[in-house]
C-alpha cells in the first residue's frame, strides 16, 4: 500500500470486525440472487442515506461505514457509483460516461511528479515520496461542475500546503501552476483538438496555501479510479470543478497568472478563478441553482460553494464579476 | 395489392422506429440504466431524437427523388408528427422535470439564454404545422399550407442552432448535424431549379408536378 491509512478517524467510525464480517457473509450469501452484490449493499448501507447504491458498505478490509456519514451541511454524500461513472474527463472523452468506460489505458503507478519554477527546492518525486510530506485524512467535500450540477464526494488526500512548504516557494512566486499528463497512448481523448493539451490549471499562492485545499489520492477511502484523475488529482472545494485539475505531472511557482485550460478554451465563459458563484451566470446558462445528483429539484447553489466563512477573506475588494 | 403490402410494410416499420426511442428510454429508466443523471440522459435523448427524425423528414424528398421511390412520400407525416412528439416531450421534460415547474426560472432561461429561445422558438414554430398536418387543413389551406410549411425549414435550422449552442468545447455532434442539415438543403434547390419551368419562388412548379411538396403532401394524406 503506497499511501497510508487514516489514522486519525475516531474508533466509533471504523466498523466493529464482527458487524464487517457479517456483511461479507450475507453479500456473499446474496451474490447468487440477480443484483446481489448492490442490493445487498444498499439493504446494509440501509438506513438514512437509502441511495439506491451504497458500495461503500462493501468496502473490503472492514473501512469506514459511509452509508451513515454527513457534510458539515447534514448532506448524504453521492454514491460512489455516481461519483464513479459521472466525470468530465476530455483525455478520455467527452461524454460523462467515457472516462469511466475509457480511463483504463491509464497506468497510474509507477508515477512521478515534477516540481519547479521559483522554489528553492525543486525536484522530481516518485509518488510514494510526494505525498509522504502529507497527513492524509478524509474530506467530505461538495464539489459544484460549472455545468451547474453537483456531488458530495469523500475524497481521501492531504492539504496542498504541505507539499508546497516543502518546495519552499521565492518570494516571487505569486501562482502555483499544474498539468495533467500528456500522453495520447494512455489518454486517448487527447489524439482530439477537442481542447488544447495537457490541460492546465492553476491557483494563487494564497489560495494554493488555504487549508481547504487538498491533493486528493483516494475517493471512499480507496485509491483514485482512474475516471477521478488517478493518481493524485487536486481538489478546491469553493471553485467550480474544472480547477480540479486530474492525474497531475507537474507543479511550477510562477509569477504570472497560469493560462488555465478552459480560460484558453473560451475566455469570456471561463475564468482563471472559477470562483462558484450563484450571482455571476456563466453567458450562456445561469448559475444560480443547481441538481445535486439524486435529487428531483434543483438547489439554490451557495456563494463560494458554502465555503463562504472560509474563503471570503481571499477575494477582499475584489470585483467577482470582473475576476470570475 | 403488392403495392399497397409494401406502403403497409413500410409505414409499419416507420411507426416502429418511431417508437423505439421512446421504448428503449423506458426500458432504461425501468432498469435503471440512466446514468448518475438521469434527468439530463432523458433531456438530450429526447431532444436528439427529435433533432434526428427532423432531418429524416427532409432527407425523404432528395431520397425519393434520386430512388424515385415515390411511396416514400406519405411517411414524412408521420416521421414529422414523431419528431414534434420528441420535441414536446422534450420540452415538456424541462419544465415539469429538470425545472420542477418554477416558472419564474423557465421564463428567465427563455428570455435570458439565448440557446433557450431558439430551441423554444423552433418547437413553438412546428405547433401550427402538425395541427395542420390532417388532411382536412391541407384541402382547406390549398397553397398556403406548402407556404406554411415551409416553417420547419426554419425550425430545423433553430434546432441545430440550439444543440451547437449548448456544448462546450466538444462540437463534433453539433458539425454532423449542421452538415447534414446545408447537405440536405442543397439536395433540395437544384432539383427544383432543374425541374421547374423557370417559376420564381417554385409555388408554380408545385402545382402540378408528381415529385412537389403539395402534391405528396396530398398523397400522404390520401393514403393515410
Amino acid at each position: 500500500m503506497l499511501i497510508r491509512k487514516p489514522a486519525d478517524i475516531p474508533s466509533s467510525e471504523i466498523t466493529p470486525e464482527r458487524v464487517y464480517i457479517n456483511r461479507r457473509e450475507f453479500i456473499g450469501k446474496s451474490a447468487g440472487i440477480a443484483l446481489g452484490g448492490a442490493a445487498g449493499g444498499a439493504l446494509i448501507g440501509g438506513g438514512i442515506g437509502g441511495g439506491a447504491h451504497h458500495l461503500s458498505a462493501q468496502t473490503p478490509g472492514g473501512q469506514r461505514d459511509w452509508s451513515t456519514v454527513r457534510s458539515e451541511r447534514d448532506e448524504v454524500l453521492t454514491p460512489y457509483e455516481d461519483v464513479t461513472s459521472y466525470n468530465n474527463f476530455y483525455e478520455f472523452g467527452t461524454e460523462k460516461e467515457d472516462p469511466a468506460r475509457n480511463a483504463h489505458t491509464l497506468q497510474p503507478r509507477p508515477w512521478t511528479i515534477e516540481v519547479g519554477g521559483l522554489c528553492a527546492n525543486p525536484g522530481v518525486y516518485g509518488l510514494e515520496d510526494f505525498v509522504r510530506t502529507g497527513t492524509m485524512e478524509d474530506r467530505i467535500y461538495r464539489m459544484r461542475c460549472v455545468e451547474a450540477w453537483s456531488m458530495v464526494i469523500p475524497w481521501y488526500g492531504f492539504a496542498l500546503k504541505d507539499v508546497i512548504d516543502r518546495a519552499d516557494p521565492l518570494g516571487s512566486a505569486r501562482y502555483v501552476e499544474f498539468k495533467t499528463l500528456h500522453d495520447p497512448v494512455q489518454m486517448p481523448g487527447q489524439r482530439s483538438r477537442v481542447l488544447d493539451w495537457p490541460y492546465v490549471e492553476g491557483l494563487r499562492m494564497d489560495e494554493a496555501r488555504h487549508p481547504l485545499t487538498i491533493l486528493a489520492t483516494g475517493v471512499y477511502g480507496r485509491d483514485l479510479p482512474n475516471q477521478n484523475g488517478a493518481p493524485i488529482r487536486l481538489v478546491v472545494p469553493w471553485k467550480y470543478g474544472f480547477k480540479g485539475i486530474k492525474s497531475i505531472v507537474s507543479m511550477t511557482f510562477m509569477e504570472q497568472e497560469p493560462y488555465n485550460t478552459w480560460k484558453r478554451s473560451a475566455s469570456s465563459e471561463y475564468g482563471f478563478y472559477a470562483n462558484v458563484n450563484p450571482e455571476v451566470n456563466h453567458p450562456r446558462w445561469s448559475q444560480a441553482r443547481e441538481r445535486r445528483l439524486g435529487e428531483l429539484r434543483r438547489r439554490e447553489t451557495l456563494l463560494f460553494n458554502g465555503y463562504i466563512d472560509q474563503v471570503a477573506g481571499l477575494y477582499a475588494g475584489m470585483d467577482l464579476r470582473v475576476y470570475y | 395489392m403488392n403495392k399497397k403490402r409494401s406502403r403497409l410494410l413500410l409505414k409499419g416499420l416507420v411507426w416502429l422506429l418511431g417508437l423505439a426511442p421512446a421504448v428503449w428510454l423506458f426500458w432504461r429508466g425501468f432498469t435503471h440504466r440512466l446514468g448518475a443523471n438521469p434527468i439530463e440522459e432523458v433531456l438530450h435523448r429526447l431532444g436528439d431524437t427529435a433533432l434526428i427524425l427532423l432531418l429524416v423528414t427532409l432527407s425523404i424528398t432528395p431520397i425519393r427523388r434520386l430512388t424515385r421511390w415515390t411511396s416514400l412520400a406519405p411517411l414524412r407525416r408521420t416521421i414529422g408528427l414523431f419528431a414534434f412528439f420528441y420535441l414536446t416531450m422534450h420540452f415538456l421534460w424541462y419544465a415539469i422535470v429538470d425545472q420542477t415547474l418554477d416558472w419564474e426560472f423557465i421564463v428567465e432561461d427563455i428570455v435570458m439564454r439565448p440557446y433557450i429561445l431558439v430551441g423554444f422558438t423552433a418547437w413553438l414554430l412546428l405547433i401550427p404545422l402538425a395541427i395542420t398536418s390532417t388532411r382536412g387543413w391541407i384541402r382547406r389551406l390549398k397553397k398556403n399550407w406548402q407556404r406554411l410549411h415551409r416553417l420547419v425549414y426554419v425550425s430545423i435550422g433553430l434546432g441545430v442552432l440550439h444543440f451547437y449552442w449548448q456544448v462546450k468545447a466538444d462540437t463534433y455532434w453539433p458539425i454532423v448535424a449542421t452538415t447534414a442539415l446545408v447537405v440536405l438543403m442543397l439536395l433540395r434547390f437544384p432539383w427544383r431549379r432543374r425541374s421547374g419551368q423557370a417559376s420564381p419562388g417554385g409555388q408554380v412548379l408545385a402545382a402540378g408536378q408528381p415529385g412537389d411538396k403539395v402534391s405528396s403532401a396530398t398523397q400522404g394524406s390520401s393514403s393515410d
